[in-house]
């Protein structure tokens, strides 16, 4: 290569500034990896198929420009039960999760965040710790543990909890664990239980304690010092925690695939079983699209929350 | 009262952590399972590891997997300490609002929404330009998005806590940008980026969703391996295999820990160094 090309790269360089390619490089490799994709299942939703290929949305013939959008997925989407039913029963494990994730997870952040000064780092290492070991893997015990002589169906059997288990509709006949929405809950509870802790955990460590014994002073009983400050003040921490199991809880497909049963066709099997059984593309697209849209509203708070996170640690 | 709540306490921390770890202790426990009901004990044995060891299709997938997780933990942890660093250093620019929010929205997107949507755009790529196939690569690209939005958390908590002064020291001194990263911020975050590394490394090495999406024909990673036999029942392969992969992760994070304390200590040592130097 002769040295006159090089030498003009060489004397532009310096002028693409480092700072356009700090931003300039992520930013393009989202956009391109993350925000293109979307645009394309968006496209393919509506798009009507001829023979293998898609065709194109707009089409220019004969001095004609056409536009066509095909609806029909999303009218079969509305029309058919089975889809309605899965949303619905998606967005029932998601809440469910994200209820029973905050009433173990509060308290274990709280008393976490309350422990000895020194004490704290390893007990934040040993939440951590379980990411590091594969959650398919840790999922995979779960069905070990709810079999036939698992530890945890003996267990539940010996403390005779099976019985309000089968009154609330958690599990199907008495003794049965497995395949039935109470595995599945527990999966899932068990999965993101982490996620809820660390933020609240991040949150709570915060606070600052002087205004607990400021209500105290003034004549606040510690319960009622809790409510009225600790909660209100640890407010950013549950949302970000509910967000953070809530929104992947929706489109969860690996637990329930290994524990959930028959009564727990969750959105996220649906979708996947229309791309690899069916090989329906644009239906799945559509899936996927409405989908979206309901994980909309939580995302934009969580994202919110992200913002203003980093804005408060400076 | 305070004494109740402290027993409490203590009991509600015990019980959580049991219920952390329970499963990953009879994971450990079941692999040296001699019973033919895998979820009924019946006595020590090795066997399952011995035939872990003939198990082809299990360690072609853990090969294939080691070497994808490698290639995403260094791709996230580059890309995510770019985007840590655009974050945190540049206050304002175009679609900042528009950047942070594509960074952190992988960390909650289902992964059936991000893998499908990822595939479709790689097949009408493929169409259109021929490349690339279906594979090894295709399933580090869905990794990376990942891995990218992990990555930029850990680094980016990081960065905020660095004190400005240091920089700003180094550049009145006369250093220029690059210089200022290489020399002074770069030996900062180096914990965090060996954090990053790790977390994106194991969290690629878990992934079944994005994997299933993306692998084509040969391309069968460990966890679409594991998940296909989880699938139809219990198998104390994947005990066995799950307990090799526990102690080799464990192995690694307890090595970094202690790399990352050390560090941390030699820093202060500096810092109180250099403070009692000064006049």
């Amino acid at each position: 290569m002769s040295a006159a090309p090089l030498q003009r790269v060489a004397r532009w360089l310096p002028r693409l500034s480092g700072r356009t390619a700090v931003i300039g490089v992520p930013y393009l490799w989202l956009a391109l990896f993350f925000m293109l994709p979307f645009l394309i299942v968006l496209k393919i939703s509506i798009s009507e198929m001829e023979t293998v290929r898609f065709k194109d949305l707009i089409v220019y013939a004969d001095g004609v420009l056409r536009l066509s959008i095909k609806l029909s997925n999303y009218v079969f989407i509305t029309e058919d039960d089975l889809y309605f039913k899965s949303y619905l029963i998606s967005i029932k494990y998601a809440a469910a999760t994200t209820f029973w994730c905050l009433f173990i997870g509060y308290p274990f952040a709280y008393f976490m965040a309350r422990a000895k000064l020194t004490l704290q780092p390893a007990l934040l290492m040993l939440v951590m710790l379980p990411f590091w070991t594969s959650f398919l893997l840790r999922v995979y015990a779960w069905k070990g543990l709810l079999s036939e002589h698992g530890w945890v169906a003996e267990a539940l059997m010996a403390l005779q909890l099976d019985g309000p288990l089968l009154r609330a509709g958690l599990i199907e006949s008495p003794g049965l664990f497995m395949n039935t929405p109470f595995s599945l809950l527990i999966g899932m509870v068990y999965t993101y239980l982490p996620f809820m802790i660390l933020p609240l955990y991040a949150n709570l460590a915060k606070m600052d304690l002087r205004l607990l014994e400021a209500a105290a002073d003034l004549g606040a009983t510690p319960w009622i010092a809790f409510w009225k400050i600790t909660v209100p003040l640890s407010k950013a921490g549950i949302i970000a925690g509910s967000m953070l199991v809530f929104i992947p809880c929706v489109g969860e497909f690996v637990i329930p695939e290994l524990l959930g049963g028959p009564q727990t066709l969750m959105i996220g099997r649906v979708l996947w079983d229309e791309f690899f059984s069916n090989n329906d593309w644009p239906m799945a697209s559509s899936v996927a699209v409405v989908m979206v849209l309901l994980i909309i509203v939580p995302l934009a708070l969580f994202n919110k929350y992200q913002a203003e996170a980093q804005e408060a640690r400076r | 009262m305070n004494l109740i709540a402290k027993y409490f306490g203590r009991g509600w921390l015990g019980l959580g952590y049991v219920f952390l770890y329970l499963p990953i202790l009879a994971l450990v426990i079941y692999s040296f399972n001699d019973s033919p009901i895998p979820s009924k004990w019946g006595g020590v044995t090795l066997k399952w590891y011995a035939a872990l060891a003939e198990d082809r299709e299990m360690l072609a997938g853990l090969w294939l997997s080691l070497k994808i997780a490698f290639y995403t933990a260094c791709g996230s942890v580059g890309l995510g300490t770019l985007a840590a660093f655009s974050l945190v250093k540049y206050r304002r620019f175009k679609g900042r609002t528009l950047f942070s929010g594509m960074v952190s929205a992988p960390l909650v997107m289902p992964e059936v929404i991000v893998g499908l949507s990822l595939l479709l755009m790689l097949v009408s790529m493929q169409r259109w330009l021929g490349f690339p196939e279906r594979g090894t690569l295709t399933i580090w690209l869905g990794h990376l998005l990942l891995g990218l939005a992990y990555a930029t958390v850990v680094v980016q908590a990081r960065l905020q806590d660095l004190n400005p002064q240091l920089e700003e020291a180094a550049m009145d001194l006369g250093a220029r940008p690059l210089q200022v990263f290489v020399l002074v911020t770069l030996p900062m975050i180096a914990q965090s980026l060996l954090s990053a590394w790790l977390l994106t490394f194991t969290l690629s090495l878990d992934d079944v969703v994005l994997s299933a999406f993306l692998s084509g024909p040969g391309a069968t990673t460990m966890p679409l391996v594991i998940f296909s036999r989880a699938r139809l029942g219990l198998s104390p392969s994947i005990n066995a295999v799950a307990t090799v992969i526990i102690v080799l992760v464990s192995i690694g994070v307890i090595a970094a820990s202690y790399w990352i304390a050390h560090k941390e200590r030699q820093r202060s040592k500096d810092l109180a160094a250099a403070q009692r130097a000064l006049p």
